[in-house]
This record gives structure tokens, sequence and C-alpha cells, in this order.
């Protein structure tokens, strides 16, 4: 059927797009197979990270000082929520279902995904939605925060085409996000190689599993909420589901904008921890601690993801009791999450382990994630949320969850993948300095908000009282820095594509699933022929019958029967 | 092109390994109709929270439609139900071989789509001209406006999916009448059936919640 080369899947499929860069790129907008909508996801989803990045160095930057500095409030005030918006729903969420379209078909065994034009019409639409977002620049952007909360993205306060293209582009990316779902789940539901049974496959891919489901239920409801709140924009004369003069409920908007963002912060969180429970058994060279107890602390994640939004809205009047409920729940949380941790440590745990970058990122994770996700305990508490909420706590609390947890995983599961995607090596001295300037320059950034939290100053303001000035300006200094150690990390993997080591199938050596059984770039439709997985030994021994094997060997699928 | 090429051989390609038993179309059909579904229950849910408030000044739907309304609909409800067994018909007449009357039954199914639009459409005008004046710049009504803005946002959001059905329909009928759907490939069939089927369920839904309670 295809033939192997030594370009894989990268290599021109026709004599046209050999000779002419203009075709070859053609060929790769128009092209059905996943791993190619793999890699554009993820360079789209990187490009529109970095916008976002630019948005928040204009932040900081307006911070540095006390005072008005370099901008209006007027525009200082679409800052936060553009940012949010271009991170959340263009930066985390694509890169995790681009690193799934390459991966989850190989690790499976499968040599596409089940829907493979659904899947290019899915990634499209992604751009096209991008472009609205940006576009509403071009107009009036709208200054209510990523939240959008009613009465102030009415078109009473917010009569700007701004706000509408926003809320339209908000909406297309969650039809973008749900279609990916459904081509996951469909493709690991149905396709797996033979012998690949639920508990055989790899944590990554469970991870995807999980967060497809939680895509699936979550994100249509807030597509319903905007809608609602698009129609209210709209027709103003008609509808008035949110807007509290004319009888609606500004709470409602609320509960259904966070029935989605929070388990949101799952679909942001829970692909990462995949990619740490592929990476840091594959350098500490011993099989992951607690697989089954690791697949269903997942699961229990997602479903009590779906029953603690209101921790969000402690502040909103909701009854006490409603809220006592909530906090509970959202305190439960850590339990399976706790567990993850520890599986985690005990799975490093007398491994014989090696440093590269993917590993120092995943301990980096390991370390600062936890430590976010400790803040998140402190203010799951009612009574200290209602001293801390809309306070740089809560900023420091979601990036120590999202930069120092997701993208340091994003950053692990590129760096893992970088030899699988391109069959090069990257440089590894370069790839150190990444890590420690991130991991150092995170701290240097979000530490002190901690504190600026503490003593009150809110977020989202344009000024702030001069006594917060020390740790704002050391906390602007950082971001700068962090932003501008993301360029060693470019260099790094152009370099590294044109000068980088010609690399196996296996590199890490101890890959263990069957994207390192194929080769590197992989080929077309992943496989030569359909493979046969030899199932791991779980059963600590108690089962019988068919080849096993432990879960530290090397993947070495059967021969096809 | 070359894409092409790719695309047509992953499905030569042989997928013999673990599977559900069911067609990739059938997960993927069944995994959106649970997003659809949360989709509405959102609606419902703003329906509900709006509606059950202390204040809400929330007028009877009974009043409001009349006796003539309830029945208008409960007979628009009994012909949407028809459909569905008309759609249960195109399927096993399929199965059996017997294209002809699946194409019988097909069209009975689209002309029960079509019916069922045309009196919400007449529904909808009445409705706005002489209950709901203020939405056309007429008079102010003396309850909660939101009565009619989650009426005509759960009745449109549901007609765009009967509308849509309709459509996807009519391509199943296309496909039958030029023989690019046969016994062979009745699964076509079912995924149309499935989504015509839970449009129906999702109104019953709609129509006990918005006009009987």
């Amino acid at each position: 059927m295809s033939t192997e080369t030594k370009y894989g899947y990268l290599a021109p499929l026709t004599e046209k797009s050999r000779k002419s860069a203009v075709h070859y790129a053609k060929e790769w907008f128009g092209s059905t197979d996943a791993k190619r909508i793999g890699v554009m996801y993820v360079i789209f989803a990187l490009f529109m990270g970095a916008l976002g990045a630019l948005l928040s160095v204009f932040i900081r930057a307006e911070l540095l000082h006390a005072g008005p500095d370099f901008m209006g409030p007027d525009f200082y005030s679409t800052l936060p929520g553009m940012h949010a918006s271009l991170m959340i729903f263009f930066f985390v969420i694509p890169i995790y279902t681009g690193l799934g379209n390459f991966i989850i078909p190989i690790q499976i065994g499968a040599p596409d995904m089940a829907f493979p034009k659904l899947n290019l019409v899915a990634f499209w639409i992604l751009p096209a939605s991008g472009m609205m977002l940006l576009s509403s620049y071009v107009f009036n952007a709208p200054g209510f925060g990523w939240t959008a909360y009613p009465p102030i993205s009415t078109s009473a306060f917010s009569p700007s085409i701004g706000a509408d293209l926003w809320n339209v582009s908000v909406i297309l990316a969650g039809v973008s996000s749900t279609m990916a779902a459904v081509n996951f789940l469909a493709t690991i539901f149905n396709m797996r190689c033979k012998n690949m049974s639920f508990f055989q496959l790899s944590l990554f891919t469970w991870a995807i599993i999980v967060t497809s489901l939680l895509i699936l239920a979550a994100t249509p409801v807030l597509s319903s909420a905007l809608i609602m709140l698009q129609l209210e924009r709209t027709f103003p004369g008609a509808f008035h589901f949110f807007s509290p003069a004319q009888g609606g409920d500004p709470i409602l908007y609320q509960h259904l904008f966070w029935f989605y963002s929070h388990p949101a912060v799952y679909i942001m969180i829970l692909p990462g921890f995949g990619i740490i429970s592929e990476v840091l058994p594959t350098f500490s060279r011993k099989p992951i601690f607690g697989y089954s107890v690791m697949t269903w602390s997942l699961v229990a994640i997602s479903v009590l993801g779906f029953l603690v939004w209101a921790h969000h809205m402690f502040t909103t009047g909701i009854a006490l009791r409603v809220r006592v409920g909530f906090m509970f729940l959202s305190m439960i949380i850590a339990v399976p999450t706790g567990i993850k941790i520890f599986s985690w440590l005990a799975t490093i745990w007398n491994g014989s382990l090696k440093f590269d970058t993917p590993m120092l990122f995943g301990l980096g994770f390991l370390s600062m994630f936890t430590l976010g996700g400790l803040s998140g305990v402190v203010i799951a508490a009612v009574p200290i949320d209602i001293q801390l909420h809309d306070t740089y706590y809560i900023v420091a609390h979601i990036h120590y969850v999202l930069v120092a947890g997701s993208v340091m995983t994003i950053f692990a599961g590129l760096y893992y993948w970088f030899p699988k995607l391109t069959g090069k090596t990257y440089h590894e001295t370069l790839g150190k300095v990444h890590f420690w300037g991130t991991a150092i320059f995170i701290n240097v950034t979000f530490f002190g908000m901690h504190y600026l939290g503490m003593k009150g100053m809110p977020r989202r303001y344009f000024d702030y009282d001069p006594q917060f000035e020390a740790l704002n300006f050391i906390s602007s200094i950082g971001a700068f820095a962090l932003v501008a150690i993301q360029f060693v990390w470019l260099f790094n993997m152009l370099w590294s594509l044109k000068y980088g080591k010609v690399v196996g199938r296996n590199p890490w050596k101890d890959g263990t699933n069957l994207e390192w059984y194929t080769t590197s770039p992989p080929q077309h439709h992943n496989f030569p022929e359909a493979p046969v997985w030899t199932p791991i030994d779980r059963s600590h021994g108690h089962n019988t019958g068919g080849p096993k094997r432990d879960a530290d060997q090397l993947t070495e699928p059967l021969p096809a029967e | 092109m070359a894409t092409q090429q790719v695309a047509e051989s992953v499905s030569d390609v042989d997928v013999s390994g673990e599977s559900l038993g069911i067609t990739n179309g059938k997960i993927g059909l069944w995994t959106f109709l649970l997003m659809d579904a949360m989709t509405f229950a959102g609606f419902l849910a703003g329906y509900a929270r709006l509606r059950w408030t202390p204040d809400s000044n929330w007028p009877n739907p009974f009043e409001t439609f009349g006796v003539t309304g309830i029945q208008l609909t409960a007979f628009n409800t009994f012909v949407l139900i028809c459909s569905s067994v008309s759609m249960v018909h195109v399927l096993s007449e399929t199965i059996r071989g017997d294209l002809e009357r699946a194409r019988k039954w097909m069209v009975v199914t689209i002309v029960g789509g079509l019916i069922f639009l045309g009196i919400q459409g007449f529904e909808w005008t009445h409705l706005i001209l002489e209950k709901w004046p203020y939405l056309v710049g007429g008079g102010a009504v003396d309850y909660n406006l939101n009565f009619a803005g989650t009426f005509l946002s759960l009745t449109g959001f549901h007609g765009a999916h009967v509308a849509i059905g309709v459509m996807y329909n009519i391509i199943i009928y296309l496909g039958l009448r030029r023989g690019k759907i046969t016994q062979e490939n009745s699964s076509l069939i079912e995924l149309a059936g499935l989504y015509w089927h839970f449009v129906d369920l999702v109104w019953i839904l709609v129509f006990t919640f918005v006009y009987l309670i």
C-alpha cells in the first residue's frame, strides 16, 4: 500500500508538491491525515498562544508601575478577557487536540481517525473563529473579560460589534472542539488494534477519552448560554434572559457559564495528566504506578468536575447551604487529584531516572502544579473565598494551574514527541536552559500575586494602590523574562528541524507504547500492517491464558496472524 | 488529488481490531446526540430557572395559548410521532430489501416533518402578531417578557433541528432513489433515524414544559 520513506507523513505525496512549496502547503491544508492535521493544530495553537502572551506583556507593562503608563483604561480592560480567550479557546484546548490527533491513532494502532474529513473541518473552523476573535480589535474589542457576565455584556453596556464577534467566535470554537471530541471517541472506542482492550490503553489515550466526554457534556451548555446572550444582544426588544432590568436573571448566565467553564479547567489539564503519565514512566524506566487507579481517578475527577461549578459564584448571594455543598464537593476533588500526584511520585520512586528535558518539565509540573492545587483547596473554602474573590490570589491560582500545570505538560509533550513528529532530536542543552528559565520565571511572575491578592489588590483593574508597586514590578519583570525565554525554545525547535540528529524508532529507548514502535516520523496510515498488541500483564499474577508481557518491557507487538 | 487518495485508502485498510461491534458512524452520532441533548438541557435549565422563581409573574400557558392552540400543537406532536413511526418503516423495508416501499415511507416521513414545520410557522405568526405585539413594535403585555423569549428560543431551536432533519431525510431519499443506499448500507438510514427520533423525543420534553405544565 503506502511505501515507507525516510520522511514519513512529511513527504510530499505528488510530483507537483515535491517541486513547489505552494503545492506542498496546499497538500497540507487539504490533508485528512490525522498527523498532518495534528501538526497544523499545534502550529496554529502555538501562534495563537504567542498572541495571547503578547497581550499578557501589555498587561504587565501597564502594571509595571502604579498609575497610567502606556495605554488608556478602555484598551486595558479588553486585555484580560482577550488574553484569557486566546489562551483557553485557541491555545491550550487546541494544542491538546493537536497532540491527540497525532498520537492517539498511533497509540491505539489505528491507521487514522474515525472521521478524517470531520477532523479537517473541525480544524479549519478554528482559524476562522480565531480571525473573528482578533478582528474584534478592529472594531471595539469587548471589555467584559472572558466570562462575559451580563449585564455588562448585554447590548446596553457593550453595544459594539466587537462583542458580537467575540461571542460568535467562542461558539464556533466550541463547535470545533465538540467535533474533535466526537471523532476521538469514535476512534478510540472502535478502531483499537487487536488485543488493545480498554484497560490496555495508554493513560494519555484514557485522558483523551475522559476529556472528550467532558467536552461533549459541558461545551454545549456554554453554547446555549452564549446563543441566549447573542439573541439578547441582537434582539434587545424580544429576549431578556439575563438582563435584570427586564425580568432576566444574571445569575442564570453565571450558572450556565460555569457549568461549562469549571469542567473546562479539567479539559485543559486532563490531557496534560495523560502526557505526564507517559513521560514519567519513560524517564524513570519503571511502569506507571497504579494504572487502574490512575484511570479511575481520571473518571472521578471528570464526574466531580460537573458538580462543583458554583464555587466560582460564592459571592453572588446564592444560599449558604448551597455554597457549603459546593465547598464540600470542591474539596473532594483534591482526593482523586492527590491519588494521581502520589501515583506519579511512586512511579519515580526507586526508578533509575534520566533527566532529559521532557522529564524536567514533568517534574516541574509535579511540584508546581501541586502548589496551584493547594491554593485551589484554600479558595474552595467559602469564608476565605469571600475574602479573596476577584483578587490577584485567584490570578495566581489559575496561572499556577494553567501555566505551571498545563503549559508545563504541553512543553513536556512537545519535547517528548518532537523526535516522533519530526524524526530529529532537539538540542538538549538549549532544552534544559529553556526549562530552568521557564520554571524560575513562572515563580517570579506568579508567586508574588498570592501576596497581592491577600492584601486585596483586585484583578482586571487598570491601576492599583502604590503599596502594591514592588511586587507588581517583580511580577512584570518575571513575565517579560518568561516570554523572552520562550524564544530559546522556538530557536531550538527551528534549529533542530534542520540540524537535529536523525533518530530511530524509539529514541528514548524506554518508550513502551505503540508510537515508539512505528518509524520516526510515522508513515501515512502509521503502520505498514495493522499491529497486534501484546497485552501488558496488569493482573499481578492472577491472569492466565495468552501471551503477556511486563509493563516495562518495550513495545513489541505480536506478528499479525 | 493526493489527499483524496489518502482518504480513500484509509477505508480500504482492514481494521479488524477491537471494536464495539457497531459502525463508527453510530458512535459518532450517539456522541453527537449527547452533545445536542446537553444544548437543549442548557436552554431548558434557563427556562426552568426563569420561570420557577418566586416573583416571576409567569402566565398560565393554557390561558395564553388557548384550547385551540394547545390542541393544534398536540396534533402537531402527533404528526411528528407518526413520522418517527414511518422512519422505522423506512429502515425495516430497506433491511428487508423492498426499496420501493422504503422510498414511499421516506416521503411520508419528509411530509410529516414539513407539516410540523408548517403548523409551527402558522402558530408563531399567530402568537407574535396577536399575543405578543410588542415583538413587532406594538403594545406591551402585562406579564413576564421571558415567557415569549423562552418560548421562541426553545421552539425555534427545536424547529431548526426539525428543518435540518427534513434536509437530512431528503438527502437519504435521494440516496435511495439513485441506488446509493441499499440493503448493504442501511446503517446510513439507521443514523438518520436516530437523529429523527431524537428530535421527536426532545419535542415531547419541550411540549410538556412549554405548553402543558
